[in-house]
């Protein structure tokens, strides 16, 4: 096991990616010479050469065009948008041409390629460098979608995504890649669609995604020790597919839901799961289900203003008291 | 040569065209002009569903390109993309059959009359949103590049799009990269309702627009099928050999409205009149006859092309509805559209 970076990650499941098979190409802004403004891809450029690692100019409608016709042509394209906000410049090729073709031509287009972007807050970048919004993508048929907490996970789900035959959209959280993590040595990929159960307890299950993973563990070590509230924290990490066997089976044991959603309110994916687990397993739960989001408002940037908008552990805590106790 | 030079000497018959390619290139406009007058007669007998939008008057385009290409290029185009499909030899009955939303249609009735694509046949797609499929065939033109295939990206659009950003970011993209694509604004004078000269700022939306991106500023005759396959032959040819891409812009003019809704009564007076004498089938028949091409071997073309788009008729009116089982089919990969465990 080696101690990566998130950001480490990320070049490092590219690589592997890369070495392994030549029609993986990766393009995007500033992603060679520079490494990426958040510097995720230093190296790659002088590994594997300008033929396949390939600068950008700010045309996100080319850059993620040229990816979807790559692909459908044969090769497995990795394209960069840097900021997720800025998928809404190209959002036609994402939602109109991507997730539509293969379900328009009847099956005739494959369309394997990967989507990395710098998603969510936390870096005091204001509205529009800082939403989540996997959920945009998540209500698109024909998208998958994976939100990765943690370095390894950035390794083997990317490398799962590449392997994938079908779009996926990677959502990289941007205030996550200086965290450390244990990553696996050697080949490493991981399974699209799985959630991953990180902390078991009895009172009450939360489920969160990326940075929010993060915050839901650090709220359920303080709930246990200093509430006495035990709590299990399920990592969605992919939500299309969606694991909802795994979230089922916990929401079952402990009778209690809570999703921590860094999203905006409205139709944040935690609704989703809200409504699946009504519908499936209502007659399991002993209280109604918590969504704890971001208020339905644009991010501020301003440090406290944008610590008091996106779910700290505070409340986190705050809410599972008030609501579960 | 310049353009003009060359239509004339296309039209002399001095142009090292040979006679089987003219003959081709004839009997593919008369089956594309058959075919689309047979999908706006369905229409009117309430066969044809949702929208269409005809080539009628365009046909030389698609078909110049089509027999121009080699038969692994790829072709992507628009909405207004029957022509095209069925030049690079898509079926006619899976043409009608999609139209008409039925089983034997190229997409199985997915995708209908504006998303027509038959990928062994090249046509990889016809693409609804203005200007997305632009950036697409640059990335398949990169693809061809990256592997050295060869191959070249041939993408079909209308003056309209040269006023949408994805134009200007493809053409860039396709430049810098120097990828082999072959960009084909067919200028029909008219963005949807509205004439296009009312809402561009140059004369020619894409000739005029080359310069911005180091290319060669390319006006050709539309509606003269044998000047336009002979700028397709130049820019695919020199596209393969690593040249790079070309923009070329066909003058050409649409005998029907925009799409099956709309009448064109916002069209001057006469202006259809006078292009009808421009008529692609026309000058081309008359050129044929004119290089020695018997009646008879013309009337063949049209008897069996004719035969042809009824016998596709039959076969698609015969084709029974899709299976329901289709709605939840490709998606994914895996044939399904399961988005939990």
């Amino acid at each position: 096991m080696a101690e990566l970076t998130y950001r480490e990650a990320v070049a490092a499941g590219i690589a592997q990616e890369m070495e392994r098979d030549d029609c993986v190409v990766f393009l995007g802004e500033d992603v060679a010479a520079a490494g990426g403004v958040f510097k995720t891809t230093v190296g790659l450029l002088e590994k594997f050469g300008p033929k396949r690692v390939r600068d950008c100019p700010i045309s996100e409608q080319a850059i993620i065009g040229a990816a979807m016709g790559a692909a459908m042509t044969g090769l497995r394209p990795i394209a960069e948008i840097m900021f997720s906000d800025f998928l809404a410049v190209c959002w036609d090729m994402v939602a109109n041409e991507i997730a539509k073709t293969r379900y328009m031509t009847n099956g005739q287009i494959a369309l394997p390629l990967v989507i990395r972007t710098a998603n969510g807050g936390g870096s005091r970048f204001g509205a529009q460098h800082s939403q989540a919004v996997e959920n945009w993508a998540m209500a698109v048929p024909g998208l998958k979608v994976v939100a990765p907490a943690f370095p390894a996970d950035v390794k083997g789900l990317l490398a799962a995504a590449v392997r994938d035959p079908d779009p996926v959209l990677f959502f990289e959280q941007k205030s996550l890649y200086a965290m450390k993590g244990e990553v696996p040595d050697g080949e490493h990929v991981d399974k699209l669609g799985t959630a991953k159960v990180l902390r078991q307890g009895k009172d009450c299950t939360i489920v969160a995604l990326a940075l929010m993973v993060h915050r839901a563990l650090g709220a359920a070590e303080i709930l246990e020790k200093e509430h006495g509230i035990s709590c299990t924290v399920v990592d969605v990490r992919s939500l299309v597919p969606l694991d909802t066997k795994t979230i089922l089976g916990e929401v079952v044991k402990t009778g209690r839901l809570v999703t921590v959603e860094e999203n905006p309110r409205l139709c944040g994916w935690g609704a989703e799961i809200a409504s699946i687990v009504a519908d499936e397993c209502f007659w399991d739960l002993d209280g109604p289900i918590v969504r704890i989001t971001t208020p339905h408002v644009p991010l501020p940037s301003a440090d406290l203003l944008e610590d008091n908008t996106i779910p700290s552990v505070d409340r986190i805590v705050r809410e599972i008291r008030e609501k579960i106790d | 040569m310049d353009r003009k030079a060359k239509g004339k000497k296309a039209a002399a018959g001095g142009d090292g065209i040979g006679r089987e390619t003219r003959l081709e290139l004839y009997r593919l406009q008369v089956e594309l002009r058959y075919c689309e007058k047979r999908a706006y007669d369905l229409f009117l007998q309430n066969l044809v569903k949702g929208t269409s939008h005809l080539s009628l008057g365009q046909e030389a385009i698609a078909a110049a390109f089509g027999v121009a290409m080699r038969p692994d290029d790829w072709t992507f185009c628009t909405y207004r993309g029957h022509a095209h499909t069925l030049a690079r030899g898509a079926s006619m009955t899976g043409v009608l059959g999609e139209l008409m939303g039925r089983e034997c249609g190229l997409l199985g009735g997915k995708g209908g009359s504006m998303h027509l694509t038959d990928v062994k046949n090249g046509a990889m797609g016809s693409y609804a949103i203005i200007g997305a499929h632009l950036p697409v065939a640059a990335g398949a033109a990169w693809s061809a590049q990256y592997r050295g295939t060869e191959q070249v990206a041939v993408c079909f659009f209308g003056d309209g799009t040269a006023n949408i950003g994805a134009f200007h970011e493809a053409l860039n993209f396709a430049a810098v990269w120097k990828l082999p694509v072959v960009f084909v604004c067919e200028n029909n004078l008219y963005m949807e309702y509205t004439p296009i000269s009312s809402v561009t700022a140059v004369k020619h939306p894409a000739a005029d627009r080359a310069a911005a991106y180091g290319l060669e500023s390319i006006v050709v005759d539309g509606n003269d099928a044998d000047a336009v396959y002979l700028t397709a032959v130049e820019h695919i040819g020199r596209a393969r050999k690593g040249g790079g891409p070309a923009l070329i812009e066909a003058m050409t003019y649409r005998h029907s409205g925009h799409s099956r809704a709309d009448p064109a009564k916002y069209r001057p007076e006469g202006e259809l009149k006078k292009w009808l004498e421009r008529d692609p089938l026309k000058i081309y028949r008359e050129r044929l006859a004119k290089l020695g091409v018997s009646e008879g071997t013309l009337k063949d073309i049209e008897t069996e092309a004719m035969r042809k788009v009824e016998e596709a008729t039959a076969a698609a009116r015969a084709s029974p509805a899709p299976s329901l089982d289709g709605i939840e089919r490709n998606v994914w990969a895996d044939g399904g559209a399961a988005w939990r465990n």
